[in-house]
């Protein structure tokens, strides 16, 4: 069902289904379906015939998951730290940023605002603990606010329910009599822990119990860890383009960087949209630096693929791989910094064309042309371990050796005559073979030895030709001839 | 008398570095199999450790390969970039002029693309003049058509000399070198032969239907100046 512009009517039933064992069943349902009887958990059929009028709509947790991913994210504008919490729950680490909104009832009044611009209901709570903000948002009175000390007195009176526990452990503990979580505490705790002392954590009122008071540690870990260092333009009104308050934010974000002695590597552009949307432009450099004008530039091209949607009223700028970095000193006799220039260079090819046509060919200890050169990127640093190879090696070698025709072959060397890109070349003069086994221990079993040749044909052109196998290897038929590389 | 009037023509490339600054040259090969041209790039740089940026398109990257560490050497780390388009290429040769720390800038442009027209070429020399960095633009398959190439190259393969050892294997390289264009030293036709054990560049008149000293004589020299 779509979110905004044809939300049904308030005085219809209407619930949203997913397939169950037997049938489809309810996954959540409005309020006037709540209060004609129906109840999540139960099969379609058996409400249709309490509620006639019921329209059921299908409904999409994985979409609704998603949504709630991108709704943490957003969520960071009133708080560094946040994650989902199951299927349909935000957890938002507040403390020491609700005076930043005014205090924690303004701030609940403010993030109510906010998701309702968006089109959304919500129920909120602030809680010394993640479990006790669990129960007091979802059994809790509207918008409640418990203090440090408050949680036990809070909670008493919420059903078990709020404890976080499966659907058996709840009806277990309906079924013993205790039916508030302030039950629940009264038992003594040897015979709670006598009772559920080899259940897990999700059928263990104890221990749920005691997350909710605050006694077993339940750490908010956020998706993400927050960037360290970063600048932030609130906009009065929505815009579309951020570029022009993008070299004033990376001034700032360059001055934070200089006064803690550090540089980076990589940028984090986030733009928050009005719609609830974040979008996020990253660029990367291969050596940590706080130069605003580079790191500026280093946008360009790229704040076009930002799709504003109604556009964005608030931009943040994040520092990425952050490292320390000395202050240098420039050349007294004027010259320039090669490796300063070198890696600006490899930064700017590598933010316009992408980090993987920009690389750094590197050679690796292997006899097999193809392995034994490799591309690393060139953000990245190069090994120190190259070994030069002493046999010559074609200046260009072919990404995919290339098949020839072989039109007079010879018993002992390289064909005399072949065709290759539809041209009879006629070998001169050749040197060789040199054979490159296999690598047994990377290759498939049955890979063919090559036999390598250096041919010359009669206008001077310089190949490297070579065969697959030998005749009567038993890997195969007829060697074949393939064109690997040129010499100069 | 004709091998040291050759060098004087090739001076500023590597020979009598400090003579003339770096600058742009076109080179034409005859064949895109063909890596004299590359081989022929290479013997020119300047003899230090300073890194290459290597810009291919995809059509020189199938036809030509790409250039190889193990054949190359290490003297020069090579910084590759590999593009789809020439106007790319010549964006990125572009940018990568503007930085004094490389030893040259290499392009690979497949055929006669829009973007390659005289004002790029003008660009890029320009650019290579004012950052003293030598820039190579090795065209395939192309037509020489108008260019601010300082210097325009046609370069071919020709039979190696005699192996010292071996009389069926190749030995030396050797080239054709036209310079069929200059700005600023006389055009002429040269047959070199690269030593590569020592590294070095032997150049010959080219002989052959011609008469050796047609182009090259004393006489012509007399008249022109």
């Amino acid at each position: 069902m779509e979110r905004q512009g044809n939300a049904p009517p308030d005085d219809i039933p209407v619930v949203l289904a997913r397939e169950g064992h037997h049938g489809p069943v309810i996954h959540a349902a409005n309020r006037k379906a709540r209060m004609d009887g129906v109840n999540p958990g139960a099969r379609v059929v058996d409400m249709r015939a309490i509620c006639p009028e019921l329209q059921v709509e299908y409904a999409d947790p994985a979409g609704d998951r998603a949504v709630l991913d991108r709704l943490v994210l957003w969520a960071r504008r009133f708080c560094p730290w946040t994650v989902r919490d199951g299927d349909d729950g935000i957890i938002l680490d507040t403390t020491g940023s609700d005076h930043l909104w005014g205090g924690e009832a303004a701030m609940l009044v403010e993030i109510e605002t906010q998701l309702a611009l968006l089109g959304l209901s919500a129920r909120l709570a602030v809680a010394p603990t993640w479990g006790a903000a669990w129960a007091l948002a979802r059994f809790g009175p509207v918008r409640s606010i418990c203090k440090e000390d408050e949680a036990f007195f809070k909670l008493g009176p919420l059903p078990v329910a709020g404890l976080r526990l499966n659907a058996d452990t709840v009806l277990l503990l309906r079924r013993l009599g205790l039916k508030t979580i302030g039950a629940v505490m009264d038992v003594p705790r040897l015979s709670l822990t006598r009772r559920f002392v080899k259940a897990g954590l999700e059928a263990n009122p104890l221990m749920r119990l005691d997350q909710a008071l605050g006694k077993l540690a339940e750490p908010v870990a956020s998706v993400e860890a927050r960037p360290p260092i970063r600048a932030t333009a609130r906009l009065a009104e929505p815009i579309f383009d951020p570029s022009p308050h993008l070299p004033e934010l990376c001034e700032d974000l360059c001055e934070q960087l200089k006064v803690a002695g550090l540089g980076c590597r990589a940028l984090h552009l986030v733009v928050y949209r009005t719609d609830g949307d974040v979008a996020e432009v990253t660029v990367r450099t291969s050596a940590p630096t706080r130069d605003p004008a580079h790191l500026h530039s280093l946008f360009r091209d790229k704040l076009e693929r930002i799709n504003p949607g109604f556009g964005f009223d608030l931009i943040t700028l994040a520092a990425g791989g952050v490292e320390e970095v000395e202050e240098r000193q420039t050349r007294l006799d004027g010259d320039s910094d090669d490796d300063l220039h070198l890696s600006r260079l490899i930064d700017r090819l590598s933010a316009k064309f992408g980090p993987r046509s920009v690389t750094h060919p590197v050679l690796h200890q292997s006899h097999v042309p193809e392995r034994a050169e490799g591309a690393l990127a060139a953000l990245a640093k190069a090994p120190a371990d190259q070994t030069e190879v002493t046999k010559e090696r074609p200046l260009r070698l072919l990404d995919h050796p290339e098949e020839v025709r072989v039109l007079y072959a010879v018993p002992e060397g390289p064909p005399a005559q072949f065709i290759w890109r539809r041209q009879t070349c006629r070998v001169a003069r050749y040197a060789g073979p040199e054979r490159i086994a296999p690598e047994w221990w990377k290759d498939r079993p049955g890979t063919r030895l090559r036999d390598y040749f250096k041919v010359e044909d009669a206008s001077g052109r310089r190949l490297w030709l070579y065969r697959e196998g030998v005749l009567g290897d038993g890997r195969g038929a007829e060697p074949r001839w393939f064109v690997h590389g040129f010499f100069g | 008398m004709g091998v040291l009037r050759m060098q004087q023509g090739l001076a500023g490339q590597g020979i009598r570095p400090a003579a003339m600054p770096h600058t742009l040259a076109e080179v034409f090969p005859a064949a895109p199999a063909d890596a004299s041209a590359t081989a022929f790039m290479l013997s020119r740089l300047p003899k230090t450790n300073a890194p290459i940026l290597w810009v291919q398109d995809r059509l020189s990257r199938k036809e030509a390969g790409y250039p190889s560490l193990a054949g190359i050497g290490l003297q020069h780390p090579i910084i590759m970039v590999d593009l789809s388009r020439a106007s790319d290429v010549l964006w990125a040769m572009e940018d990568g002029l503007r930085c004094r720390a490389l030893a040259a800038v290499v392009g690979e442009v497949w055929g006669d693309p829009p973007a390659l027209d005289f004002t790029a070429t003008k660009r890029l020399a320009m650019r290579a003049e004012a950052a003293d960095v030598s820039c190579w633009l090795i065209r395939r398959a192309a037509s020489p058509d108008l260019s601010a190439a300082r210097d325009r190259w046609r370069i071919a393969s020709l039979p190696s000399a005699t192996h010292p050892h071996d009389a069926q294997a190749p030995g030396d390289p050797r080239w054709a070198l036209d310079l069929f264009r200059s700005r600023r030293s006389k055009p002429g036709q040269w047959v070199a032969t690269y030593e590569r054990a020592a590294d070095r560049l032997h150049l010959a008149a080219a002989t052959g239907d011609r008469a050796v000293d047609k182009g090259d004589g004393a006489a012509r020299q007399r008249a022109a100046g």
